[in-house]
């Protein structure tokens, strides 16, 4: 009979809206990160260093680009005779079709498939935060504590907790309350959404859930199970984690990528960061180029300047063009002689030559002030930008647009471009 | 696929230097992020070739490694397969590979277990892309015995160190010279033939009887009044790697565009192992001019024209010329490097000096990375 010890259910279904154009037609879990990786990687690669060998990959969302990224796990080593990575979409029942509703409605709507595994534990994670952990030290706190639910929880600044759900915990860990982004924080341990629940507890408490709409495990289950005087205890973290759901957050963590000697540091042997390579040659760098504070990914050249940037395989910047503080993800062409400032630029765009972005006032989006923010320029992918227009801050393009879209050649601001439909 | 491949990787050649004492030829790394054998293999592949083996010898410890996994070809299949022969000592041979024929003899269990009606065999030392099919319906369409793929050398190349062949006007090959003292022909062999598999065994069970134990000399050669050996020419990229110039050339050329384009963007793909590295870090002092850069790199200095190859550190005030920095070397601060190739996992010191005159020169220096 199939034995394993420990399962993990992978979230990756969210759209990630606060990510706006990036994630139009991607899951957030698929967005690049870091030159060569997505997301996703992160998580994966944990579980495999951690000796986890089979993970569910709950999906919902765009999962295209997420599903040909994962295929049979090959990158991950997760293609397993038994376990390995399953990607885990909703499906038709005879009675009771439904989307995946809320993180613990996902799980529940496969209990059939954690079933299959008889596992001991099951591992809840999810697919949009940039962190390193070893979940098998995590497990081994849990036995020694007898938990029913472990919750992974990191200290954070007191001033910051009000935007986190925050446990409450005696001195041996065992969580105490539960305050969800509280105005007067009593503790500054917030939860990081990554559980261990013993499996009797989970399957338990998602079956007594199971008709609650948005089933919800910050919401609903690990309140549930509280309330039944559970044991429930919180594994404090201390390393590096970033959950990198809005474009400020996405953006500064990519740039502590590349100081010195980085706090989320990719070049240690140990506890590699794996991913799906398609693109192998080396960067060429030319003559006329000038790099300083960068990473760069594989099959990349670079003509122009390059300063405090994260560069994706496969992208060509054009001789002359000065790219300053930005992200830019694989496969996207910046033209000649253009100036780009502080930007997020998406896969496979075309930037034509002369194109000047991040000029201006740093004025708030007049659509969604609250996603496009920090003084970025954000363009989606495949999106096409015409030669020798100027585009302001806090503005999103998504869409393959010309000439006539950028009256006398500007798009101010705060604004937001979006050709939708025509996209591919 | 009609055909099965058979890769001679098998080779050393003193004109290597200091490198081959590390590894076969097939093995040496190549254009930053390759070895030498990843393009016969990446052939193989495209060109739907689902059973490929892989002849080698000499030190081919880090050869194996690289093909310790045949995935990244795309040939672990069901049908088919990547295969590597190393000379075993079995009841009737206790030899090494005498030669590429002997080398085919001792597996010529793999010929006779096939069923493709031909032959590809390539050798794992030369770079270029080819899709094998087009050799192929030469060969049917010439009624062939054995095709030959030449390539001619631009004037003033040497050509002594390569086959050299004359043809007459269909293409059939009159002329045929290893390695002559002087050459009358600047078309050479690229050392991939093509040939029907059972007429291969035969030719090879032959020479074996007679104690002939050379593809070229015994059979190529030998055989040429008699069977119908014709050349299929090559126009695009062609190089081997075998001598310490050519390789440095070789590489050299990837810092070309119409090079690089042709090999790294243009379809069908080159593969090779995936090594899971990290981007190329350029920290503050970085300064790089015409170079490639490879994965897992940091740079903190300056490289010209250079090829800096996967995993390699570069100190602060570092200046690289013209030289090839192999995988996971660590060159310490100020140190410069100019017209050299540096060998694989080593330490340079802080504040060492490495000049190349009028020959590329070798740098091994062997270090032990965590003690200086």
């Amino acid at each position: 009979m199939i034995k394993k010890e420990m399962i993990a259910m992978l979230l990756a279904g969210g759209q990630g809206s606060r990510l706006g154009v990036l994630t139009s037609k991607v899951a957030k879990p698929a967005v690049a990160f870091g030159g060569k990786y997505r997301i996703i990687d992160f998580p994966l690669s944990n579980c495999i260093n951690s000796g986890v060998d089979t993970v569910g990959v709950l999906t919902q969302y765009q999962p295209l680009r997420l599903n040909s990224h994962i295929g049979i796990g090959i990158p991950w080593d997760l293609d397993r005779n038994i376990g390995g990575v399953s990607v885990l979409p909703p499906y038709e029942k005879s009675a009771n079709s439904e989307w995946y509703s809320g993180t613990a409605n996902a799980i529940y709507q496969n209990l059939e498939y954690m079933e299959s595994y008889n596992p001991d534990y099951v591992l809840i994670l999810s697919g949009d935060h940039i962190y390193k952990m070893d979940y098998e030290v995590m497990l081994d706190y849990h036995k020694a504590n007898q938990a029913d639910v472990t919750i992974a929880a990191m200290p954070v600044p007191i001033e910051e907790a009000s935007r986190f759900g925050i446990v409450i915990t005696d001195d041996d860990g065992r969580i105490q309350e539960f305050e969800e982004k509280p105005e007067h924080p009593r503790s500054n341990l917030a939860s990081m959404g990554i559980y261990i629940f013993s499996w009797p507890v989970l399957k338990e408490a998602l079956i007594a859930n199971a008709h609650v709409p948005g089933c919800d495990f910050g919401k609903h289950v690990i309140p549930y199970c509280h309330e039944k005087k559970q044991r429930l205890f919180a594994y404090e973290y201390n390393g590096y984690w970033k959950d990198v759901g809005t474009l400020g957050s996405y953006w500064e963590a990519n740039m502590e990528l590349i100081d010195i000697i980085p706090e989320f540091n990719l070049y240690e042997e140990f506890w590699k960061i794996y991913t799906k390579s398609e693109i192998i040659p080396p960067q060429y760098i030319s003559e006329d180029a000038v790099i300083d504070r960068s990473i760069i990914g594989e099959g990349t050249d670079v003509y122009g300047e390059v300063h405090n940037s994260v560069i994706g395989c496969g992208v060509t910047i054009g001789k002359g063009t000065i790219v300053r503080d930005s992200i830019i993800m694989q496969n996207t062409t910046i033209g000649e002689n253009c100036v780009i400032d502080k930007s997020i630029i998406a896969e496979k765009v075309t930037v034509g030559d002369g194109v000047v972005l991040g000029i201006g006032e740093d004025i708030p989006n007049k659509e969604k002030p609250n996603i496009y923010s920090f003084g970025l320029v954000t363009i989606g992918d495949n999106t096409v930008i015409p030669p020798n227009v100027k585009i302001g801050k806090n503005t999103a393009i998504w869409g393959k647009t010309n000439a006539q879209d950028y009256p006398e050649g500007v798009l101010g601001s705060g604004e937001t471009l979006i050709k939708a439909g025509d996209v591919l | 696929m009609r055909a099965v491949g058979i890769i001679l990787a098998g080779g050393n050649n003193n004109r290597m230097r200091e490198l081959s004492n590390k590894r076969a030829i097939a093995a040496m790394p190549v254009a930053g992020s390759y070895r030498s054998i990843d393009f016969a293999l990446s052939n193989m592949s495209n060109s739907h070739i689902q059973k490929v083996a892989v002849l080698t010898q000499y030190n081919s410890r880090s050869l194996h490694e690289h093909l310790s996994s045949s995935k990244w070809w795309d040939f672990g299949r069901k049908q088919g397969g990547l295969f590597t022969f190393t000379p075993t000592i079995t009841a009737d041979n206790s030899f090494w590979y005498r030669g590429t024929a002997d080398a085919i003899y001792q597996n010529l269990d793999f010929l006779k277990k096939s069923h493709e009606p031909y032959v590809v065999i390539a050798s794992g030392d030369c770079i270029y892309k080819m899709d094998y099919n087009k050799v192929l319906e030469y060969h049917i369409s010439k009624k062939a015995d054995i095709t030959v793929v030449y390539k001619e050398l631009p004037p003033g190349e040497d050509a002594t160190r390569f086959g050299t062949l004359k043809m007459d006007d269909d293409g059939r090959i009159q002329e045929f010279e290893e390695k002559p003292m002087v050459a009358t022909s600047n078309n050479i062999s690229t050392g991939i033939y093509v040939i029907r598999r059972r007429q291969l065994i035969e030719l090879i069970e032959k020479s074996a009887t007679e104690e002939r134990h050379d593809f070229v000399k015994d059979i190529l050669i030998r055989y040429k009044g008699l069977k119908r050996i014709y050349g299929y020419r090559m126009d695009s990229y062609w190089s081997n790697i075998s001598t310490v110039e050519s390789y440095y050339k070789t590489n050299m050329d990837f810092l070309k565009k119409d090079v690089r384009d042709y090999f790294f963007k243009q379809y069908p793909d080159v593969y090779s192992k995936i090594d899971d590295l990290p981007p190329a870090k350029y920290n503050p002092g970085a300064n790089v001019k015409n170079s490639l850069i490879s994965s897992g790199c940091i740079i903190n200095g300056t490289v010209e024209n250079s090829i800096i190859f996967k995993k390699s550190f570069i100190g602060n005030n570092c200046v690289i010329k013209n030289s090839i920095i192999l995988n996971d070397v660590y060159i310490g601060d100020n140190t410069c490097i100019e017209n050299c190739i540096v060998e694989s996992r080593d330490t340079i010191r802080a504040n060492s000096c490495y000049k190349g005159e009028e020959d590329i020169r070798i740098v091994v220096e062997k270090n032990d990375r965590y003690i200086i």
